[in-house]
């Protein structure tokens, strides 16, 4: 595989967020502002580029049977490397995101990588795969924090859109809005890709 | 005191249920919640890994990593006693009780990365919970994630035989009925202690 098709891979085609369906309770969790979408993806993407690095780096040297321990030790370490620079730089990133920032490392999309891609290939090419992934998880995250802002709050990074007289939904920055949220845009991804099917066949 | 870990455990399980409202542990709670008994079966294996791992990442931060002036290393070593506990539990329900371990036995791998178990531990941290209102939160914050998985399972159940638009079938079904339970639940924001 190309580096650039690696690269976009993780982006659209095998997109973690709605195409894989993995690292599903962050993606309900934070999606409620387009701000705290933003700040987490970012984060879990630069956990995913360094952990992808050394597990490639060290995957000849890790045997196979205490891989994933030691892979979830190295997440780990990463983790706790970034969640230290958010509270000594972005104390209000890492204020809202919460109990969010250690759980990236119980995150599948990072593990699965781990396994699936950087435990096989080059160091190059799984920072690129890393990178691909957590901008993939970035941009699913902002989707739905974009939907759900925009009509649960009528704000889009925190500047209001409709004036004050606009009155949002406000079940969808809560809890339900964001199994309802995803719901609706898988469904309309899936709805796409079955008429791009037809398509194709005739 | 008793009046406390009440109000503790009713929060835990109805207002902040941890998958409807803290969207902590989905991953479970939408893949194996397809049977009535798999669901049963991993939430009981949730609520022992959870309980156990309260109890144990509850001791060392106090009496080791605080007074070691550790905390940093809290996210590092809670993962490690939770992947090491899940391994030991496996490991002696297999030679103790051969049949509870045949019928969990697939879950429990599961549950190092579920993040329930780490959140709980964490959270326990964050609210500066004493020893007794830490576990007794993470009693009932399983129970609250066990009661979701079987309340689940029994819609999902049902679904299986409703006539649903093409597009939404498998998974969009399931996440837009998992937010009408979710909005059932958010009834009890209602109440007040």
């Amino acid at each position: 595989m190309s580096k650039m098709k690696t690269f976009l891979n993780g982006i659209i085609n095998e997109n973690p967020s709605f195409v894989q369906l993995l690292g599903m309770c962050p993606l309900l969790a934070v999606s409620t502002s387009l701000k705290n979408a933003v700040g987490m993806g970012l984060t879990a993407t630069l956990v995913l580029i360094c952990s992808n690095a050394v597990i490639s780096l060290l995957r000849k040297l890790i045997p196979g049977k205490i891989r994933i321990a030691s892979y979830i030790i190295i997440i780990a370490g990463f983790v706790t490397m970034i969640q230290m620079l958010l509270k000594a730089y972005l104390p209000e990133i890492n204020n809202a995101l919460g109990v969010f920032i250690p759980l990236i490392v119980v995150n599948c999309i990072i593990l699965a990588r781990a396994e699936a891609f950087a435990s096989k290939n080059g160091v190059l090419l799984s920072i690129l795969d890393g990178a691909g992934m957590g901008l993939g998880f970035t941009l699913g995250l902002s989707v739905l924090a974009v939907i759900r802002e925009i009509l649960g709050a009528g704000q889009i990074f925190g500047f209001n859109l409709f004036g004050e007289n606009f009155q949002g939904v406000t079940m969808l920055i809560l809890a339900p809005g964001g199994f309802l949220t995803l719901g609706i845009v898988i469904g309309i991804i899936q709805l796409v890709r079955s008429k791009k099917k037809e398509g194709g066949k005739k | 005191m008793m009046g406390n870990l009440f109000v503790i455990a009713i929060t835990a399980i109805l207002m902040e249920n941890f998958v409807l409202s803290k969207f902590l542990g989905i991953c479970p709670f939408l893949g194996v919640s397809k049977k009535l008994k798999t669901a049963l079966g991993m939430g009981a294996a949730v609520t022992f890994v959870i309980v156990l791992s309260a109890i144990v990442t509850w001791c060392v931060q106090r009496f080791l990593l605080v007074p070691l002036k550790l905390e940093y290393l809290q996210t590092i070593a809670f993962i490690l006693i939770i992947a090491s506990l899940v391994q030991f539990v496996e490991m002696a329900l297999m030679k103790l009780v051969p049949p509870l371990y045949e019928s969990l036995g697939i879950y429990l791998p599961l549950i190092t990365t579920n993040c329930a178990v780490l959140g709980s531990a964490i959270l326990i941290q964050d609210n500066n919970y004493t020893f007794i209102e830490g576990v007794v939160y993470a009693f009932a914050s399983s129970i609250g994630f066990m009661l979701a998985m079987v309340m689940f399972a029994g819609v999902r159940e049902r679904l299986e035989d409703s006539d649903i638009p093409e597009f939404l079938k498998g998974f969009p079904i399931t996440l837009i009925s998992a937010s009408l339970l979710s909005l059932a639940f958010f009834g009890f924001q209602g109440l007040k202690f």
